[in-house]
């Protein structure tokens, strides 16, 4: 019966603590719960998606880029994702990168592959003047940003599926009764549903060069793509050598778990053991 | 216990080493076959060396990441990204180092709270169980500091609300006025905070290292309790433990660390925050501040008291008074095995822990159930940690009828496996 006692109390705990954390992010949000989408980076044999990101660093470059910098990300860590040296130098070489010339003058010359994305504005003040007051947030860690993961798997927001949301959530009209500040749009993905940044995309905005039609979807889940990899780059190596460790440590805690019943036999036929003979 | 097994070895060159310095010795006595241990620990027993464990790996990968990190509010954020990106395995580095912090946090609870169970903060290790809260102390002013490094909104804002508990004590003379601007260095978190925090984070884990070898040492004049939570008698109640109990925390540490790297390797930000990926600016306020997962109970405890002063002091009060349990506690008997009533009020004191835990992440007025809010259940909650300290566990091991006890540890074992 006291056995019961605490088994029950581990059972309540953990059904206590299931009702508890499922409820966890189910916060007082204006946002509509970004819908799942699958991405061949999901799960444990997780692989970068070579063709959408490549899909959506044109989306980036032709359409985000404009308002949108990437400063943590170098021209040579696209080779990460399918890009040769040439093909590096010759993405680098389109970008003007401010320099000092040998007089002393400012000046800007062609990247190279060790350049980072530049900015599309000179700095802070510039960005919020041209977009109503409102700073667009570099890329480099924005998936992560907005990855809430909860105890609960279905409670959680993907970054991935917050970034397809919030492209494909724009509506021309907001709701009735809606008060819309001028000069913001209305969209359900985003926190209070009014968004200083003009819808982005539009059907066939771009020509992508594979010649997968450019839907709006299509653009936005190669964007995301893009992102989640600008976010976390080592995450094929990361699931990769996570692969190779969990083989290891199964077969090495079996030995283990073997070996400690050899080396306890003796013990547990209840034998003396002399600490003075071991 | 004095070990009637020494250290002797028959090599003469160590021989001449071990009489000049007995350092292999001290060793063997401490981890080795010259500590006898009582024969029937569990594996609760283990988690006594995974936090060993995790306090060598937060080290090595600790100097590892600071030999990359930059202590600077404008290049903090970035460097921890050139980590992630540029250092080779860098990112492993990192990822180890942050979910480290927690599992560090996961096994010293468990640690904690097998000490609860088993009776081990009673005579004669009162001293062995003031060591561990200072260590628990150590770590959570550590944790706090490492988690401001990063420079992300939820450090700049966690340092924010947690260095401004302290102006409640500005009504102190002399050292009180001012204390929040002394421990900033400035009259805002900032450079200067973020540089002391970097080097004290540096510093906090040596001290720890210090008091853990006091620990050590405590545990190794009584020698560690055990399940029964009678003592040891004799030869017939111990085995050596090596090999006995290297086997055993061995094959314990390879369970843990596949729960470690299914974290380090698949959801290496399920603990972390995602305002975490947002360079830190003083201007924007996160809508929710939230401290690490292992601080929540004490932060739920903190908001529940409408009084700032009297929150901060419970706050800190909840931790400090375990430091009375060896005198709260007038069971004679250690281990709640036999005392059932005790044993029914610790799980209830688990759970109630998990659900400060659960209601320091909710915001405060958040309606939960019955139309009530965050604050009130915090509140009860709270009441309920501070009556089990000082109402339940006196009156309950003093009054309580226990089952009764083996005599021996050898008894009860071989009774044990002669029923199967």
């Amino acid at each position: 019966m006291l056995k019961n006692i605490k088994i029950k109390g581990l059972l309540a705990g953990l059904v206590g603590a299931t009702i508890a954390f499922s409820g966890a992010t189910a916060a007082e949000s204006t946002a509509k719960h970004p819908e799942r989408h699958h991405y061949e980076s999901a799960g444990i044999f997780g692989k970068f998606d070579i063709p959408s990101i490549q899909r959506g660093l044109q989306v980036y470059r032709e359409v985000c880029s404009a308002c949108h910098s990437l400063n943590l990300v170098a021209f040579r860590t696209l080779g990460d994702i399918g890009y040769n040296e040439d093909e590096i130098k010759a993405i680098a070489a389109e970008y003007d990168i401010d320099t000092i010339d040998e007089t002393g003058e400012v000046t800007s010359r062609p990247g190279i592959p060790a350049d980072y994305f530049p900015s599309p504005y000179a700095n802070e003040q510039a960005a919020r003047a041209s977009n109503n007051g409102a700073l667009p947030p570099d890329f480099s860690t924005i998936v992560k940003a907005r990855e809430h993961l909860a105890f609960m798997p279905w409670s959680s927001v993907y970054g991935e599926d917050y970034v397809i949301a919030l492209m494909t959530g724009y509506h021309d009209e907001p709701p009735a009764g809606f008060d819309l500040l001028d000069g913001l749009f209305y969209n359900d993905a985003f926190e209070g549903n009014q968004i200083a940044m003009t819808p982005p995309l539009s059907d066939g905005i771009i020509e992508y060069a594979d010649g997968t039609e450019t839907t709006v979807e299509q653009m936005s889940y190669d964007v995301a793509n893009f992102l989640a990899w600008v976010s976390d780059p080592t995450m094929q190596q990361r699931k990769e050598m996570g692969l190779k460790v969990m083989l290891f440590m199964f077969v090495f805690v079996v030995m283990l778990y073997f070996t400690n019943k050899r080396v306890w036999k003796k013990v547990k036929k209840g034998e003396d053991i002399d600490p003075s003979e071991v | 216990m004095a070990s009637e097994n020494k250290f002797e070895p028959t090599n003469p060159t160590l021989k001449w080493i071990e009489d000049r310095l007995p350092l292999m010795g001290l060793i063997y006595n401490s981890i080795g076959g010259g500590y006898n241990v009582p024969r029937n620990l569990n594996y609760w027993w283990n988690f006594g060396v995974l936090a060993g464990f995790m306090m060598v790996v937060q080290i090595i990968t600790g100097i590892i990441l600071a030999m990359h990190y930059i202590p600077n509010i404008d290049l903090a954020f970035d460097s921890v990204q050139h980590i992630k990106r540029d250092v080779n395995y860098g990112w492993l580095l990192q990822a180890i180092h942050a979910n480290g912090a927690s599992m560090f946090f996961i096994v010293v609870y468990v640690h904690i709270l097998r000490g609860f169970y088993f009776g081990s903060y009673k005579a004669p290790r009162e001293i062995l169980w003031f060591l561990g809260i200072i260590i628990y102390l150590i770590m959570m002013a550590t944790g706090f500091m490492g988690y401001v490094l990063p420079w992300g909104q939820m450090s700049f804002w966690g340092a924010k609300v947690i260095t401004n508990l302290f102006s409640v004590f500005d009504f102190i003379p002399f050292i009180g006025d001012g204390i929040v601007n002394w421990l900033w260095g400035g009259f805002s978190v900032g450079q200067p905070t973020l540089n002391r925090f970097f080097s004290l984070h540096y510093l906090l884990p040596f001290v720890l290292v210090g008091v853990v070898i006091l620990h050590v040492w405590a545990l190794h004049i009584p020698g560690s309790t055990n399940p029964l939570g009678i003592d040891a008698k004799g030869k017939h109640d111990k085995i050596p433990f090596h090999p006995y109990y290297t086997a055993k925390d061995a094959f314990g540490l390879g369970v843990f660390i596949i729960f470690f790297a299914a974290f380090v390797f698949y959801i290496p930000d399920f603990l972390g925050h995602p305002d975490n990926y947002v360079k830190a600016n003083p201007l924007v306020t996160p809508t929710h501040i939230v401290p690490e997962w292992y601080y929540l109970p004490f932060y739920a405890i903190l908001r529940a008291i409408d009084n700032k002063l009297i929150g901060v002091l419970a706050m800190f009060s909840s931790i400090l008074i375990m430091f009375a349990m060896p005198w709260l506690d007038g069971s004679r008997v250690r281990s709640m095995r036999f005392r059932p009533l005790s044993r029914f009020f610790f799980w209830l004191f688990v759970l109630n822990g998990i659900f400060l835990g659960y209601l320091g992440q909710r915001a405060p007025d958040d309606i939960l159930w019955f139309g009530l809010v965050a604050t009130t259940y915090a509140q009860v909650a709270t009441f309920f940690y501070f009556a089990y300290f000082i109402i339940i566990m006196p009156l309950v091991s003093r009054m309580e009828t226990t089952k009764p006890v083996p005599t021996s540890i050898a008894a009860a074992v071989l009774e044990a496996n002669k029923k199967g």
